[in-house]
């Protein structure tokens, strides 16, 4: 292991926070920028994460790599690569120098994500600098740790408004010993219903999307277990690198002009009658729509089936992410503001009251 | 230093009137059940954590959210403490009550809600046991993965509020991994829903933070668990070492060959023996170690893994490979496994269960440290090992009736728990903090981390009225108990005053 970039910043990360704490300057925690587009924009001085880098440790056999927040998201896959391992959660990179702190901010998980868990499952422990200007440790390299609040975890998904990721302890797992991909032509109504039968079997799926015409499977797992799916449901091969591609935004579904939208829902939930095209993935528990509609007008559509929207347009919606109900909100801020009392940390990247 | 509540270390409680809050309760909240008489308490005053007793003032039977709503809120606006307590199932101390503060119990929450098999999940009140989910959701083929050894038992709410594991941890994740949304009540009574039905939700991720929280950010009203289809077979193999190393490094070489094994146990020859004196479970009882190796899935890919880690247990040095024949066997397998800590009981009137994680890699020297402790405290202790986690769970052998005894198993536990932070574990993989870890959190966490920790207790409960006492220390018991653990010539939390 070890690059040439190997490097430990944090004392200068940790200085800068204290500086910024000292004078009041609000912090636009960033590393390549791969998903700015996401959240609203945050007015701050940059604190740029990706001087501090390098893998600090990986055994296979442990199971568990760990990372500096700067550390480029590819190089982390090719040190997993050569193990044969993977994180199963596959995160959306967006862009080609995206880091590991990045990828725990905005916690996204790709096509895998309903039947492996997501970024946050496969936290074990961080090093996060606080709102206090101090550099703590939380967590560990431990598959099993109940020891205090599981801070490590909450970081998934905060986007950077809780502190800085300066370190992270990943769970990873071998490779599967195959993969197929495969095609069939259904509309997406029966497409939702054969997933739901499915999922109630135990079938080797690891990635389900609908692109309106056709469902599209990736199998995984023993090469008896494959073969016996691929046995039973039939169809056409699809080159794998179609999930990449999907994870990525990089289908042609994503080149349309009109917004994208991000809807979470309840897997099993029917065809949303919503104006544009929609895109099934995550075997119905994720969405994404082309819609010129009003974000209003969505989420109340969407939120009546219990599930959420996220805005992928940036500076289309007053809040990109979905409002929270009044009580949830206040708890949320109560937690900001004892985590980051001066503010410090992307103020308003997720909501503007934070 | 005492694991019972110290006002003097762990913060002064409100003085309650008894009497005044009996009388509020039985007047706002006419059908709730309330105990209030000595010996109608006594049944209340422990958890599974035996050892440690505390009556509590008062203990409240709800049979209804409404309920649960109204103790929170006159609880809270008389300021009197909140013990929330499910099956009471718990090995940490978790749900010790308080003198000085009343018993939620919510183990009559007990209706499964609603089963969607098309969406694979249930919907579960927080006093319904760990396996009746599994058993509910039979029928559509599928359960509930976490299995705690207590399962039959313990409550879900618990389960929740521990972040509770089992045996197939490795492959199938801890409660937190299994959850999709949980209801809670603040401590003055709002309802708040984290998570949803949904696999994401907008905002922070408190489910995750209220995962493993211990009852300390909120009651636990309501659980929406994912579901799994059942695995079509699982098959499980039984190897004999000579020596506790050889298997160790066995585990790590199963997972290089790839596979992630549903279960996978290890247990020395102390436990060996227990267990097969007990259960006749045909253990090898001249075995150093054995270690249980189950592989569930399909079929066809079962088999193909069997073949794969007899081949990698025989070149790791086994002296036998069994794989069971059939279900009866590989149950009894399993049987001496699950009845290991009643069979080491067997052994010794009392045993004081422990539970540290530690890197796989540092098995060896751990085990030696700890024969070198159970030498030292002249106790014995069998080691039981979720081998593939990395959680062990050494048994201290010792009798209470003799003067002592139960200070030095304490002590020794303490130690095996340092130990474990020293290599870079923790000191409690999925017994939870409770009281009985309470001290041991001064050596995993500085007292800024420490300072972080109540911080995010002051967010939801900033006059620290639900389950005072537990999971977080105080920094003044951690100073205290630093005074007395001089660590390599350097006090810790050097920055404190002393008392």
């Amino acid at each position: 292991m070890g690059s040439e970039h190997d490097f430990d910043d944090s004392a200068a990360l940790l200085e800068q926070v204290n500086q910024a704490l000292e004078n009041a300057t609000p912090l636009r925690i960033q590393g390549s920028n791969s998903k700015a587009f996401l959240g609203c924009s945050v007015a701050g001085e940059v604190l740029d994460t990706r001087s501090h880098r390098g893998i600090v440790s990986y055994d296979p056999t442990e199971l568990v790599i760990t990372a500096r927040g700067g550390t480029p998201l590819t190089e982390l896959f090719e040190v997993l690569d050569a193990a044969q391992q993977m994180l199963p959660c596959e995160p959306p990179a967006f862009g080609e120098n995206a880091t590991v702190g990045g990828m725990i901010a905005c916690g996204l998980s790709g096509p895998r994500r309903p039947w492996s868990g997501s970024v946050r499952d496969f936290i074990l422990g961080t090093r996060i600098i606080t709102g206090h200007g101090k550099h703590l440790r939380f967590g560990g390299e431990v598959m099993k740790n109940v020891a205090g609040y599981d801070l490590s975890r909450l970081m998934a998904g905060s986007y950077g408004s809780l502190g800085v990721v300066t370190e992270v302890s990943l769970k990873v797992l071998p490779k599967p010993r195959q993969t197929l991909s495969i095609s069939l032509e259904m509309d997406a109504q029966r497409a939702l219903q054969r997933l739901a039968e499915w999922g109630q079997q135990p079938l080797p799926i690891t990635a389900a999307c609908h692109d309106g015409q056709r469902l599209n499977l990736r199998l995984e797992g023993g090469e008896g277990s494959v073969a016996a799916a691929h046995d039973r449901l039939g169809g056409e091969r699809l080159d794998a690198s179609y999930w990449h591609d999907l994870n990525e935004h990089r289908l042609s579904f994503f080149d349309e002009d009109r917004p994208l939208w991000r809807l979470s829902l309840p897997p099993n939930t029917p065809r949303l009658p919503l104006p544009g095209v929609q895109l099934i993935d995550w075997a119905g528990a994720q969405r994404w729509l082309k819609s010129d509609a009003e974000a209003t007008f969505i989420r109340s559509i969407v939120e009546q089936v219990g599930g959420h929207v996220t805005c992928y347009a940036p500076g289309l919606a007053d809040s990109p992410f979905q409002p929270l109900p009044d009580a949830l909100m206040r708890y949320h801020r109560n937690l900001k503001q004892q985590l980051d009392p001066r503010g410090l940390f992307n103020p308003g990247r997720l909501y503007a009251e934070l | 230093m005492n694991i019972l509540y110290d006002e003097r270390v762990d913060g002064v409680l409100p003085d309650v009137d008894k009497n005044a809050l009996l009388q509020a309760l039985q007047t706002q909240l006419p059908d709730l059940e309330i105990l209030h008489q000595r010996e109608a308490l006594k049944p209340y005053e422990c958890d599974g954590l035996s050892a440690y007793r505390t009556t509590p003032m008062l203990v409240v039977l709800p049979r209804h959210i409404e309920e649960v709503q109204g103790v929170l809120r006159l609880c809270h606006a008389r300021q009197v403490p909140v013990v929330a307590r499910g099956a009471g199932t718990g090995l940490s101390g978790g749900a010790l009550p308080l003198e000085k503060g009343v018993l939620l119990v919510m183990a009559r929450f007990n209706n499964i809600l609603h089963i969607d098999p098309a969406a694979r999940t249930a919907r579960v009140q927080p006093g319904v046991r760990n396996l009746a989910i599994s058993q509910a959701a039979a029928p559509f083929g599928l359960y509930y993965a976490p299995d705690p050894s207590s399962q039959i038992a313990c409550s879900i709410g618990g389960n929740v509020a521990e972040n509770a594991g089992g045996v197939h941890c490795l492959k199938y994740g801890l409660t937190v991994h299994n959850l999709l949304k949980v209801d809670i009540l603040t401590v003055d009574g709002e309802h708040l829903a984290l998570g949803s039905q949904a696999l994401d939700s907008p905002g922070f991720d408190l489910l995750a933070l209220f995962t493993g929280s211990e009852g300390m950010l909120g009651v636990i009203t309501e659980v929406t668990v994912k579901l799994l289809p059942k695995p079509q077979t699982a098959k499980v193999l039984l190897a004999a070492f000579d020596s506790v190393e050889k298997a160790g490094r066995a585990v790590g070489d199963i997972i290089a060959a790839g596979i992630i094994p549903g279960g996978l146990e290890m247990m020395d020859n102390l436990a060996i023996r227990a267990a097969e004196d007990f259960i006749h479970a045909g253990y090898p009882v001249d075995a150093e170690a054995i270690l249980l190796c189950e592989l569930d899935g399909v079929e066809a890919d079962v088999h193909d893994d069997c073949d794969r880690v007899r081949q990698v247990l025989q070149q790791a040095g086994a002296t036998d490979v069994r794989q069971a024949c059939d279900e009866a066997e590989r149950v009894r397998f399993w049987a001496g496994r699950k009845n290991a800590f009643p069979a080491v009981g067997r052994l010794s009137p009392d045993y004081y269960c422990m539970d540290g994680t530690i890197p796989r890699r540092e098995l060896p020297g751990v085990l030696q440290a700890i024969a070198a402790l159970s030498a030292e405290y002249g106790l014995r202790v069998a080691n039981v090992f979720h081998a593939g986690d990395g959680n062990m769970h050494p048994l201290i052998l010792f009798d209470a009736n003799q003067p002592g005894e139960l200070d030095r198993a304490e002590a020794l536990g303490g130690k095996i728990l340092e130990l474990c932070v020293a290599v870079g574990g923790s000191i409690t993989g999925e017994h939870g903090v409770g009281r009985e870890k309470i001290n041991q959190m001064c050596a995993q966490f500085n007292s800024d981390e420490l300072t972080v920790f109540h911080a995010v207790k002051a967010a939801f409960d900033p006059s620290g009225l639900l389950n005072p006492g537990k999971n977080i220390p105080t920094l003044h018991r951690c100073a205290e108990f630093g005074a007395m653990h001089v660590h390599m010539g350097q006090l810790p939390f050097p920055e404190l005053e002393r008392f």
